[in-house]
């Protein structure tokens, strides 16, 4: 009898995970944990069966004259509205009844926290922003200030804004799906999980003192240095001189955002002809404008964690 | 057994008493209730028959300031808690809890240094249901951040956002913002250690700003300094202290809930200005999408 090995769990330091997770602030991101996955499978379950319905009713053209056409139970001779009072008013008032009970429940249960009061002097270790706003935290491990936390929310709430003048597809409009959409729910998607919510989770469980990477279960080191030495991407090819190193930064810049643009452009010829031909070129420069940026932010993040690369372009007044 | 008999008057042999005074003249729960509702007092609150008729019932929606939000009627399949999960709907409901909560609180409160931190340890253990108050206020808030994502990533998933809502979705970014910064104008107002440092790091986000922060790219070339930048107007001072608190205050209490309310107005308007909610729709089929320009 050997018994299983896992190191790894016999290392974990439970107590810290449990400090972690049970941070009274931190309970809601510990929801969110769940919340979304779940979500996002009830939007696929029905986009699932709505696309079943679309591949049957397109293979059949006379059952699509028929068809009501949604998912839904549906018989000759129903009303097709129904009248709001009772039957939304009901389930209204239902949802606000269960609220309630989970609210009232979680204030009982979970108290919110107090700190010691406000001392300038006594910088908290780490110091972190209030959870929804860790993914903009994160990002200035990756990016100056001014990129973090000013010029990237500014396009995301900017870049959301342009969602329904950028996205010409006409299918897919109060159903869920996900063949009809492929594109713009993978891009949303990627942006709204992989990037935004993986920040919030990270900057929320994984960074410790002095905003260090500790492994869900590793015991905060105070005392831990950060050894790495991050260089510049132009030190890696040995270019030297302010006039030089800006040229190379911003060639680099340009030389991705081509790569990135000429690929997608490819792929959107091959699988997406028709959205091509839709969109209009301002459309088209918008929207590929934002693709690049998402991807160029993914671009600078696994440079960072994998190359430590500190900036990609260094001018004498800003960097990236 | 003579006494359950129903048809038996109960007050026999009582000749000339209480209730055969007032036989007659006592009137039964359900006469009341229909005699109420001829009274002028009840005609003038209520405009509309209650019989269950058709024209009652939407009468009952159309005729009431808070429920006429709402059309009569929906699509039968709308009603569903699987197609819009409720969200949009328990936002607004937190937004409530949040004002009702948060008026209370503001009894006692006081947003001054040294003040704010005793009213909130006053709220925890004097105050009758003070912990409670607090309670609901703080999770309800980070809860209405977290409905408004999900509600967001809903609309995302069912194309809601697509013609004629394309407006309504941009008035919903500018809600998830004011949602967001609702949430962090109050995380200051404890005066303790958590908000002050949160606050710090948020805003020294600000002085990096280009242009206008005097750490930001050509901040300092156009003579911005941390007395003129735009961290010094957010916080009225170049540190966190009694005026960022008396701002975050403002901002918390009046400002950005009067904003958010004007831009919830316009986005439950335009909702039904929109024909109402987009779906359950019926599903496009290609060639149809084809003939759509
Ligand atoms: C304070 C925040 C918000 C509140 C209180 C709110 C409230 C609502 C409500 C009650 C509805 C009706 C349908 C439903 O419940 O889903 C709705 C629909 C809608 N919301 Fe919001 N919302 C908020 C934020 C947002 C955000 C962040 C977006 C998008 C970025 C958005 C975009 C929309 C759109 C496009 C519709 C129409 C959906 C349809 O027709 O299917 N809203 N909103």
């Amino acid at each position: 009898m050997t018994g299983l090995q896992l190191p790894y769990l016999a290392e974990m330091d439970w107590h810290q995970l449990w400090y972690m997770l049970s941070k009274p602030d931190n309970v809601p991101i510990v929801l969110l944990l769940f919340m979304c996955p779940f979500y996002v499978w009830m939007a696929f379950s029905q986009a699932r069966k709505n696309d079943r319905l679309i591949a049957q009713l397109e293979a059949d053209p006379e059952l699509a004259k028929t068809h009501h056409r949604t998912i839904f139970p549906y018989q000759k001779g129903w009303p097709k509205t129904v009248q709001v009072w009772p039957f939304l008013l009901k389930r209204e008032f239902l949802a606000t009844v269960i609220v309630t009970i989970i609210l009232i429940v979680w204030s009982i249960c979970l108290d919110a926290p107090l700190e010691d009061p406000a001392n300038p002097n006594l910088t908290m270790n780490p110091s972190k922003a209030p959870w929804y706003f860790l993914g903009l935290q994160e990002l200035l491990v990756y990016f100056d200030p001014w990129i973090a936390g000013v010029v990237l929310p500014s396009i995301i709430l900017l870049g959301l804004m342009a969602i329904p003048y950028i996205d010409v597809n006409p299918r897919g409009n109060g159903y869920y799906t996900w063949k009809q959409r492929k594109f713009a729910i993978g891009t949303f998607l990627f942006g709204f999980l992989g990037l935004w919510v993986s920040m919030v989770i990270i900057g929320t469980f994984i960074r410790g003192p002095g905003w260090l990477w500790f492994n869900p279960g590793q015991t905060w080191d105070h005392h831990r240095v950060d050894h790495q030495v991050n260089r510049d991407l132009h030190e890696f090819f040995g270019v030297d001189g302010a006039l030089p190193e800006a040229l190379f930064g911003l060639g680099f810049l340009i030389i991705c955002a081509g790569v990135i643009g000429g690929v997608t452009h490819a792929c959107m010829k091959k699988m997406l002809p028709e959205m091509l031909k839709r969109l209009s070129m301002l459309q088209y420069q918008v929207l590929m404008q934002l693709w690049i940026l998402q991807v160029l932010v993914l671009v600078k993040i696994v440079l960072r964690l994998t190359f430590t690369v500190k900036n990609v372009w260094v001018t004498p007044w800003f960097n990236i | 057994m003579a006494d359950t008999d129903p048809k038996k008057p109960q007050d026999e042999g009582n000749e000339g008493g209480l209730f055969t005074t007032l036989k007659g003249k006592v009137k039964s729960p359900a006469q009341l209730n229909e005699e109420l509702k001829e009274t002028k007092v009840w005609k003038s609150i209520f405009r509309h028959k209650l019989d269950d008729s058709p024209r009652n019932r939407s009468l009952a929606v159309l005729s009431n300031v808070f429920l006429h939000l709402h059309p009569a009627r929906i699509n039968r399949d709308a009603v569903r808690y699987n197609f819009t999960w409720g969200m949009g709907g328990i936002t607004f409901y937190l937004f409530i809890i949040l004002t009702l909560t948060g008026t209370l609180l503001m009894f006692y409160f006081h947003p001054s240094k040294g003040e704010a931190y005793r009213d909130i340890m006053f709220l925890q253990y004097d105050v009758p249901f003070g912990n409670l108050l607090r309670n609901m206020h703080r999770w309800a808030a980070h809860a209405m951040v977290i409905t408004t994502w999900l509600h967001m990533l809903r609309v995302f998933m069912t194309g809601s956002y697509k013609p004629p809502r394309e407006f309504n979705w941009n008035i919903g970014v500018l809600l998830l913002l004011f949602t967001m910064l609702l949430s962090f104008t109050g995380y200051l107002l404890p005066d303790d250690q958590l908000g002050f440092w949160a606050v710090t790091v948020g805003t020294n986000m600000a002085r990096a700003t280009p242009v206008l922060g005097h750490e930001g790219p050509f901040g300092p070339e156009l003579g911005i300094t941390a007395f003129n930048d735009v961290r010094f107007a957010l916080l009225g001072g170049s540190v966190v202290d009694s005026n960022a608190l008396l701002r975050a205050y403002i901002w918390h209490c009046i400002a950005i809930p009067i904003i958010a309310s004007i831009l919830m107005m316009v986005h439950f308007w335009r909702i039904r200005k929109d024909g109402a909610i987009s779906g359950p729709a019926p599903v496009m089929l290609e060639a149809e999408a084809a003939r759509k320009k």
